[in-house]
C-alpha cells in the first residue's frame, strides 16, 4: 500500500464531500489511545472533505452519561457518538440511530462477523467499529520458566489457580494473578460474568427468572474470592483496567485476565517493564467454553438527532476503512493498529510481524459468540453483559455486592442472596416475565 | 500587640498542619505532572526524579486550553455578577425590612441546594435545549447563578444583619433616599463582605463538574471539561491528568492567592469592628 489506495480514499471523500457542503461535525468520544490516534490523523480527513471536527473528549463513564442525555432526550449536541456494542442494539431498536450503508469500497464483508452482529439490531448496521476486543490471559514467560510451568493454550480455571499459588511471593510483592475487583458493571462484573459463564451460570433462565443464587454462582465467586485474597496483589477491591495495567507492567502480576486490548499496551517498550518477558493466551474456561472470554467493541454511531449526517457519515466511512488502519500502521507503528475489527489487520503482514499477539487476540475475538454466551440456552445476548437497558443499574449493583464480598464486608452467600432478589425485582418491575 | 504574638504555639501548629494536609493533595498533583506516566504510578512513589514536561506539551498539541480557559472565567465571573445584582437587593430587603416569612424564605432557599443535581438534570436538559441553551455561555451563567444564589443571599444576609439598623435610620433621617443609602453608605461599608461573597461564588463557578460537563459540548466547555478529556478508561493517564489539572487550578489559585486578605477581611467583617 499503498500509496495509491490512499490517494483513491481520499479521492473518494472528496468526491463525496463535493455532493455536501463543508460542514463542522461534532465527536463524543472516550480518551483511549485508538481515539487520540483518530484525533491526530483527523485533519487528513478535514483537508480532503473541507469540512470541520469538534472533539469532545470524556472519560468513559462521563461519557455513557452525557451521550445518554443528549440521545433520549433528542438534545442533538453531537453528530457522532462512541458508544459500545452494549448500548448500540438497544439505541438502534429505539431508531435513535441512523443505519449505516456504505460503498462497495468500504468493504464491509471485511469488518469480522461477530463484529458485525454485535452493532447491528433488525439486520441493520447501526456503528461503525473502530476496535474489538475480547478477553484473554497475559503471563511472565519469565517467572513460568524460571518455576518449571507451562502454560496451557487453553487453560482452566484451576490450572490458574494453582500456577498463582505457585508463583506468588508476597515478600517481592510478586503476586500470582491480577484480576479485576473494582465495581461496575463493566469493571468488576466484566470478568466475574465471564467467570461465571465459565463455571456453568447464567443471569437467567429461559422465563427471565433471575439463576443468581444458585451453585455456579457459589462456585465462581468463592473460587474468585479465595484465589485474590491467596495471591492477588493488596486493595484488589480498587483495581480496574488501569490499575492491573499498572502492576502488570512493572513487573508485579505473574498472570492477568483481561482484554485483548492490554496486549498493545503490554507490548509498549516506553511504559512497559515486562514488554519482552510477556505471553498471551487465551482466556481461562471451566466446564464450558461458552462465553469465557468478553466481547466488547468501541464503535461510532450517528444520531438521527444530527443535523450534518452526511458528513458524520463520510468521517464514519473513513475512520473505519481499511486505508485508514493502514495510515495508522503507517504514522504510529503497526504494532498500534485498531485490533479486532478487519480481516484484513490480521493479513497484513506488517501486523503479523509487528504485533506477536496479533493471532492470540483473532482467536479470541473470534471465539466470542455473543448470542451463545453460556453453557444453558439464555433468553439475551452479550457475554458479559445482558443487553437489555435494565443492565446497567443492575449489573452495577452486583458488581458493588461483589466487591464487598471481595473485601470481606460480607459474606459470598449473603452478596448472592441480596442480589438474586435485587435482581428479580428488577426484571419483574421491567415486565420480562 | 501584634496578632502573630497572640497566636498559641499549639493552636499555630495545628493550623500549620491542617493547611499542609489541605495542600499536599496539589503538590502531589503537580508533582505528577513533571513525571512520565510509569513515574506517576511508581510504588514507592518517586520523590526524587528528572521533571519533565513532555506531558504539557502532550496536553497543550491536543486540547485548546485557552478556549477552556476563558470559557472559565467568563462563565465563573459572569454568573458571579448576575448572582450579586439579584442578591443585594433581595438580602437587603431581608435584612432591613423583614416580614414573617423571611426566615422560611430563606431556608427555603437553602433547601434547593439539599437536592441531588442528577434528580433535575433530564427537566434542565430538556428546558435548555427548547429555549437554545445547550453549550452557550449564557445557558451555563444563568445554571450556576441559580445555583449559587441561595448561598449568595445567604451570605449577604448575614452580613448585612450585622449592620446596626441605626445607621440606615440616621440616613434616612438625614434626608437620604432609600437608592443614596444603600449605594452611598451600605454598599462601601458591607464591601469587604461582598468581595468575599463574590470570591467564593467564582470559586464555586470555576470548580462546578457536573452542569458544566452535562450542559456543554463544545463551544461553552470550561475547565473541568477539560480535565475530564483525559482522564481514560485504559492505559496510562495520571501524569497527563495532573498536568491537565494543574493548569485548570493555576489560575484560580493565583486569584486565590492575590485576593487571599480580601477574602479573610470579609469573613472576619463587620460594621461595628
Amino acid at each position: 500500500m499503498r500509496l495509491s489506495h490512499l490517494l483513491a480514499g481520499a479521492a473518494m471523500l472528496a468526491v463525496s464531500a463535493t455532493a455536501a457542503s463543508a460542514a463542522t461535525i461534532t465527536i463524543a468520544t472516550v480518551n483511549n489511545g485508538d481515539m487520540i490516534k483518530m484525533q491526530k490523523l483527523s485533519p487528513k480527513w478535514e483537508a480532503a472533505t473541507g469540512n470541520k471536527i469538534n472533539w469532545v473528549v470524556l472519560e468513559e463513564n462521563v461519557l455513557r452519561q452525557r451521550v445518554t442525555t443528549d440521545i433520549s432526550t433528542k438534545g442533538g449536541q453531537f453528530d457522532i457518538l462512541t458508544i459500545g456494542s452494549y448500548e448500540t442494539p438497544i439505541w438502534g431498536k429505539l431508531g435513535w440511530l441512523v443505519p449505516l450503508e456504505f460503498p462497495a469500497s468500504y468493504d464491509v464483508n471485511d469488518v469480522f462477523p461477530g463484529v458485525r452482529d454485535a452493532l447491528s439490531a433488525g439486520g441493520k448496521l447501526y456503528a461503525a467499529p473502530f476496535y474489538a476486543e475480547s478477553s484473554f490471559t497475559l503471563y511472565r514467560k519469565d517467572l513460568f520458566d524460571a518455576a518449571g510451568l507451562k502454560m496451557p493454550a487453553t487453560p482452566t480455571y484451576q490450572e490458574l489457580a494453582g500456577f498463582a499459588d505457585k508463583l506468588t511471593d508476597k515478600s517481592k510483592e510478586q503476586y500470582g494473578i491480577c484480576l479485576r475487583g473494582k465495581a461496575g458493571w463493566g469493571e468488576n462484573m466484566a470478568f466475574v460474568d465471564t467467570l461465571v459463564n465459565g463455571f456453568g451460570g447464567q443471569w437467567f433462565d429461559m422465563k427471565w427468572n433471575a439463576t443468581i443464587d444458585t451453585k455456579p454462582w457459589h462456585d465462581a465467586l468463592n473460587y474468585y474470592v479465595d484465589l485474590l485474597h491467596r495471591d492477588g496483589p493488596p486493595g484488589v477491591t480498587g483495581n480496574g483496567f488501569n490499575e492491573n495495567l499498572a502492576l502488570f507492567t512493572t513487573g508485579h502480576c505473574a498472570m492477568w485476565v483481561d482484554a485483548t486490548s492490554a496486549a498493545g499496551l503490554v507490548y509498549d517498550k516506553s511504559s512497559s517493564q515486562v514488554w519482552d518477558k510477556t505471553g498471551f493466551t487465551a482466556a481461562p474456561h471451566g466446564v464450558t467454553s461458552n462465553g469465557t472470554g468478553w466481547f466488547w467493541a468501541w464503535a461510532m454511531a450517528v444520531p438521527t438527532t444530527s443535523k450534518n449526517q452526511d458528513a458524520a457519515k463520510s468521517f464514519l466511512a473513513w475512520s473505519t476503512s481499511k486505508e485508514y488502519i493502514e495510515l495508522v500502521g503507517q504514522t504510529f507503528g503497526y504494532t498500534v493498529l485498531p485490533p479486532g475489527t478487519r480481516i484484513s489487520t490480521y493479513s497484513n503482514p506488517n501486523y503479523i510481524k509487528a504485533a506477536p499477539f496479533a493471532e492470540t487476540v483473532k482467536a479470541s475475538v473470534l471465539t466470542a459468540d455473543i448470542t451463545k454466551p453460556t453453557m444453558n440456552p439464555v433468553p439475551y445476548v452479550g457475554i458479559q453483559y445482558v443487553a437489555i437497558p435494565e443492565f446497567q443499574a443492575m449489573g452495577t449493583e452486583v458488581g458493588q455486592l461483589v466487591s464487598a464480598a471481595l473485601a470481606g464486608q460480607i459474606t459470598v452467600d449473603a452478596a448472592l442472596t441480596k442480589a438474586q432478589a435485587s435482581v428479580s425485582a428488577t426484571i419483574e418491575q421491567a415486565g420480562y416475565k | 500587640m501584634s496578632l502573630r504574638a497572640k497566636s498559641h504555639p499549639v493552636a499555630g501548629t495545628i493550623a500549620w498542619l491542617a493547611s499542609l494536609l489541605m495542600f499536599f493533595p496539589i503538590f502531589w498533583t503537580v508533582l505528577a505532572s513533571f513525571k512520565t506516566e510509569l513515574g506517576a504510578i511508581a510504588t514507592p512513589p518517586e520523590l526524587i526524579f528528572t521533571p519533565t514536561l513532555e506531558n504539557y506539551t502532550e496536553i497543550l498539541s491536543r486540547a485548546d486550553y485557552l478556549s477552556f480557559a476563558m470559557n472559565s472565567v467568563v462563565v465563573s465571573f459572569g454568573s458571579t455578577v448576575l448572582a450579586l445584582l439579584i442578591a443585594v437587593p433581595a438580602a437587603y430587603a431581608m435584612a432591613f425590612y423583614p416580614t414573617k416569612r423571611t426566615r422560611s424564605t430563606l431556608l427555603w432557599m437553602l433547601s434547593t441546594k439539599m437536592l441531588p443535581s442528577v434528580g433535575v438534570l433530564v427537566p434542565i436538559y430538556l428546558f435548555a435545549r427548547n429555549v437554545g441553551l445547550l453549550d452557550t455561555r449564557t445557558g451555563l451563567i444563568l445554571m450556576y447563578m441559580l445555583m449559587n444564589l441561595p448561598i449568595v443571599v445567604w451570605m449577604l444576609f448575614t452580613f448585612f444583619k450585622e449592620m446596626p439598623k441605626a445607621i440606615i435610620e440616621a440616613c434616612l433621617i438625614d434626608g437620604a433616599s432609600q437608592w443614596q443609602t444603600i449605594t452611598m453608605i451600605l454598599l462601601p461599608l458591607v464591601l469587604p463582605g461582598i468581595a468575599s461573597t463574590a470570591l467564593l461564588n467564582v470559586i464555586l463557578s470555576w470548580n462546578e463538574a457536573f452542569w458544566s460537563l452535562n450542559l456543554t459540548a463544545h463551544d461553552a466547555a470550561p475547565l473541568t471539561a477539560f480535565i475530564a478529556s483525559f482522564s481514560a478508561p485504559q492505559g496510562l493517564f495520571w501524569a497527563k491528568l495532573s498536568a491537565a489539572s494543574t493548569m485548570a487550578i493555576a489560575p484560580i489559585l493565583v486569584f486565590g492567592w492575590f485576593s487571599q486578605r480580601q477574602l479573610v477581611r470579609g469573613l472576619t467583617f463587620g460594621a461595628v469592628k
